[in-house]
């Protein structure tokens, strides 16, 4: 056992309900430790759900085990938490060209270059993945690809298609977390958490009814201009607040462990995709 | 110095910040202010005390405690509140150069010392 291996065991000892899991995971991964590594991040995600870090470790382990479908989960996971998490993105588009499907690929490192233009890696792989033959499908039933969902369809489906599935289907994390409401409160898509289902969603549409235009008075009376957001703090929660239309307001919802910028720009995000949707309904 | 007017103090020290309230939510009402020349008290109390509360509700029936603060961005600049106890809320209003971030922090520390 190494010294730092051996430190941080002792100080997940002294304080389990530390996020030293996380280090100790990596480095038990990076030593090829990986059953072990695999026990300390599943220790670590049951005990930090809410946290994209450990999700993004889970999905590193298991990509090393072996386990594509469940490093997809766990990166899956970890977007659903934090949608602009580029390691989660780049996983997720290894993934997919181990799978054999490069349109896929691409199309997540092209995302993951959106959030981050500064990583000159992400660039990189995307110009090596474009000239990269696929690779030869690894040999059924020992390790067969996952069968990963169909992440490109949404991006080149025609507008039509498009809207058959969910209106922010194209942003990672989905439908969950975001609401589009209109004027008179009704919820026109997305989904938010609760324990009743969809009508934690209705009741939170029925009280943004008219908050855009109290937003607008505020803003106007107090020489502010025209309103862009509303960003509010819960313990619970990073909420923004956004206008996609005159007539709509956007809700997007994540854990509070995410910065609150980056839940304006998944906001902002959801407000276009809202907004394309609006005018292609008519 | 009573806590309202040292909350409102730390406030509008920070740059940028236009001026501060301290506001009845309930009501709307102008508990104490420290405003520049050009904001009207009276409005920022009034729609932001109702802005507040409306957002209060919306997390309530998201199942989510009350806000800690509540960010309002605009063109020209933005109306920031921070809710603290028996019903008060410190308001800010504050250019579109100002410290938002240390802004932020000021209010959250001066709002939980509001009685």
């Amino acid at each position: 056992m190494t010294d730092d291996i051996r430190a941080l065991t002792a100080r997940m000892a002294d304080e389990p309900g530390s996020l030293a899991f996380l280090e100790l995971a990596e480095a038990l991964r990076r030593r090829g430790q990986l059953d072990a590594a695999y026990k300390v991040a599943r220790g670590g995600v049951s005990r930090y759900p809410g946290l994209a870090d450990a999700h993004d470790l889970m999905a590193r382990v298991l990509s090393d085990q072996g386990d594509l479908a469940g490093a997809f989960d766990a990166w899956s996971s970890a977007l659903q938490l934090d949608p602009m998490r580029t390691s989660a993105l780049k996983g997720i588009a290894f993934l997919y060209f181990r799978a054999g499907d490069r349109d896929a690929a691409l199309t997540h490192l092209e995302r993951a270059l959106e959030v981050d233009p500064d990583d000159p890696a992400i660039a990189k792989a995307i110009s090596r993945l474009a000239a990269a033959p696929l690779p030869t499908p690894p040999p059924p039933v020992e390790s067969a690809p996952p069968e990963l969902p169909p992440a490109s369809a949404a991006a080149t489906a025609p507008p039509g298609a498009r809207r058959r599935h969910g209106l922010f289907e194209e942003l990672d994390g989905g439908e969950q977390g975001l609401l589009l409401v209109d004027g008179n409160g009704l919820r026109l898509g997305g989904r938010l958490a609760g324990e009743d289902g969809d009508a934690a969603g209705d009741r939170v549409a029925a009280q943004l009814a008219g908050v855009s235009r109290e937003a607008a008075r505020a803003s106007r009376l107090l020489g502010l201009g025209s309103w862009h957001s509303i960003a509010v703090e819960s313990p619970d929660a990073h909420l923004v607040l956004a206008q996609p239309t005159p007539d709509t307001v956007l809700l997007a919802s994540r854990d509070p462990s995410l910065p609150m910028g980056r839940v304006t720009l998944l906001a902002e995000r959801a407000a276009r995709a809202a907004r394309a949707w609006l005018e292609a309904e008519g | 110095m009573t806590a309202t007017q040292t909350a409102l103090d730390r406030v509008t020290r920070v740059p940028g910040v236009r001026g501060a309230l301290v506001v009845a939510a309930a009501d709307g009402l102008v508990v104490a202010e420290q405003l520049m020349d050009g904001v009207d008290g009276q409005a920022a109390a009034a729609l932001t005390g109702s802005l507040v509360g409306r957002l209060a509700r919306t997390a309530e029936s998201a199942g989510l405690r009350p806000p800690a603060f509540v960010h309002l961005r605009g063109d020209s600049g933005s109306v920031l509140a921070a809710p603290g106890p028996d019903d008060l809320v410190l308001v800010a209003v504050v250019g579109p150069d100002a410290n938002l971030g240390l802004a932020r922090l000021e209010m959250i520390e001066a709002a939980g010392r509001l009685a």
